[in-house]
């Protein structure tokens, strides 16, 4: 009999705590319980020390330079673009453009897509659970070019009406932009169906990826979205390095977004010429240092393993769900069948402002508010919610934490 | 309000209080309190232009200005903002404009409640702050008019 001896791949919470240095932090005397992870991560020591590593090693500007530091500035910053497009499996590295964050990335599509492609009584479809950054720049583009935005309406649980969608769906449709995983509600919509049925009808689609693509397995491909934007920042990598992908012949098709050094082939008076991708894209000196770290934090992901970092967090969202319904008066707002690790709640009398600043003195960091999707929380009636979002870092026992600083709030205020 | 007493000595009154707290829960329950004793203000002044609107919670604020003094009344949707609404009223409210747009209010500090001053809480007390010395200085350049 042949025997073989497999490792089963382990995740020890324990372990990965230790690689984030702030989680040993304490806040108002207690240790910290981070739960704000959707506004952003924490960040990895090997992410800390590769920022530290380049601005004492290898500083220099990329692309242009023939000296030493800026060649191997340059090797780094671009070996981020090859980690970008495996963590997300683009077909190729220049599709992989990088941007401040998600909210560039979707802008520079309506700036410079938009701008060619969108024209008077053209629609755009979004959904009634986008971040203020997936409306805003295409009711801009809208009132630029006469055209119309129409909204997918969603369920009570905040689930997309997909047969409200369909339709809305119309020859005047020319692009959907949707949001993969809805940052007040948690839900995760079935973005490939959305997609099929949008390109079955000749119209483009850009999935909002920013709380995604820490979550979920990206695979662009097998997605078949025209366009995927993601935040660095909220997998475990720096503030400002950001990635907008893009097929191929969409972006060679589509206009330049700014204009300025590094996106040029040749510059004259009469005439200037553009760079080939992905570089068209990127004008002026880039974020090299953010970009350089966020290959760290990838591969810091990848090498913890998704699918272990996603049953961990799952089994937090069910751990902390049972707890929170177990709170009398307390309603959870966003009941999707398929969730990812965050939770959003109202307390019946409490304003989400009031139980943002006790948790705060009890060292729980959660995030109240409006969250950016004024439309959505009009949808709800009601001001804000309170929301709890989990890492791979999180314990069962900060869920304790939570439900134990929640309790006290409503003691307090009632 | 606290006619015969100075911003200065009502600034006084709410640190003494405040130093017989040991732990912040004391801190918070008592601002809690002040926020549920706070006259609510009338429905008919919780209109858009008194709206201090900022990211949490809505601040209503409005003002008299009588024998040269302004009055102000506020609430909130939020009890703790309201509460803090409540020590501002009692701080400044009844005072001439030019008192309380010298008004330090170091209180905010000696008390402990200096993070609701941070930008981030944009409906904390700066906006709040800010807007109350607005409304002095109009009634102060009205007055002077």
């Amino acid at each position: 009999m042949e025997t073989t001896t497999t490792i089963s791949p382990t995740f020890d919470v324990n372990i990965i705590r230790k690689s984030f240095p702030v989680l040993e932090r304490e806040v108002n005397n207690q240790l910290l319980v981070y739960l704000d992870n959707a506004a952003t991560s924490q960040k990895p020591q090997v992410v800390i020390d590769a920022l530290d590593y380049y601005y004492s090693n290898y500083n220099a500007n990329i692309h242009r330079g023939i000296h030493t530091l800026a060649e191997e500035a340059t090797a780094a910053y671009e070996a981020t673009r090859n980690t970008v497009r495996d963590f997300i499996n683009a077909t190729f590295s220049e599709e992989i453009i990088f941007t401040r964050g998600t909210t560039e990335g979707i802008n520079l599509v309506a700036y410079t897509w938009g701008r060619k492609y969108i024209h008077s009584g053209d629609e755009i479809i979004i959904s009634t659970m986008e971040h203020h950054s997936n409306i805003v720049p295409w009711q801009i583009l809208c009132e630029e070019k006469n055209a119309v935005l129409k909204v997918i309406p969603i369920n009570d649980d905040g689930e997309l009406l997909m047969d409200e969608y369909k339709k809305l769906l119309s020859p005047k449709t020319k692009l959907v932009s949707i949001v993969h995983v809805s940052n007040a509600l948690g839900t995760i919509n079935p973005v490939k169906e959305i997609i099929d049925l949008a390109h079955a009808n000749g119209a483009h689609v850009l999935v909002d990826g920013a709380q995604s693509s820490v979550h979920l397995d990206i695979d662009v491909q097998k997605m078949d979205c025209d366009f995927f934007a993601f935040s660095g920042h909220k997998v475990y990598g720096p503030t400002g390095a950001g990635v907008l992908y893009g097929k191929k012949k969409n972006l060679e098709e589509m206009p330049v977004f700014m204009g300025g050094g590094e996106m040029i082939k040749e510059v004259t008076f009469a005439k200037t010429t553009y760079a080939n991708l992905p570089y068209k894209y990127e004008a002026g000196t880039p974020n090299i240092a953010d970009t350089i770290a966020l290959k760290v934090a990838l591969d810091f992901v990848t090498e913890t393993g998704k699918q272990l970092i996603r049953n961990h967090e799952n089994n937090l969202l069910k751990y902390a769900t049972e707890q929170l319904k177990s709170i009398r008066g307390l309603r959870i707002i966003g009941n999707a069948k398929n969730k990812a690790s965050l939770i959003s709640f109202v307390i019946k009398n409490i304003h989400p402002q009031d139980v943002g600043v006790l948790l705060d003195n009890q060292g729980i960091a959660v995030r109240t508010g409006h969250h950016c999707t004024q439309p959505l929380m009009e949808r709800f009636q009601i001001p804000g919610t309170t929301r709890a979002s989990f890492a791979m870092y999180n314990t069962k026992e900060e869920v304790d934490r939570l439900i134990s600083g929640i309790q006290k709030c409503i003691k307090m205020l009632s | 309000m606290n006619e015969n007493k100075t911003i200065k000595e009502s600034e006084e009154e709410i640190t003494d209080e405040f130093s017989l707290f040991d732990s912040w829960e004391e801190k918070y329950e008592y601002i809690i309190d002040l926020g549920k004793r706070l006259e609510p203000l009338d429905e008919k002044f919780k209109v858009a232009e008194n709206i201090i609107k900022g990211c949490q919670s809505t601040v209503w604020l409005t003002s008299d200005f009588k024998e040269g003094k302004v009055f102000y009344k506020a609430d909130s949707d939020a009890i703790i903002v309201k509460g803090l609404i409540s020590m501002l009223i009692k701080v400044l409210s009844g005072h001439k404009p030019d008192e309380i747009l010298n008004a330090k209010l170091d209180f905010i500090k000696d008390i402990g409640m200096m993070t609701h001053l941070a930008q981030t809480r944009s409906n904390g007390l700066l906006s709040m702050v800010k807007q109350i010395k607005n409304y002095a200085l109009a009634y102060k350049s009205a007055d002077a008019a």
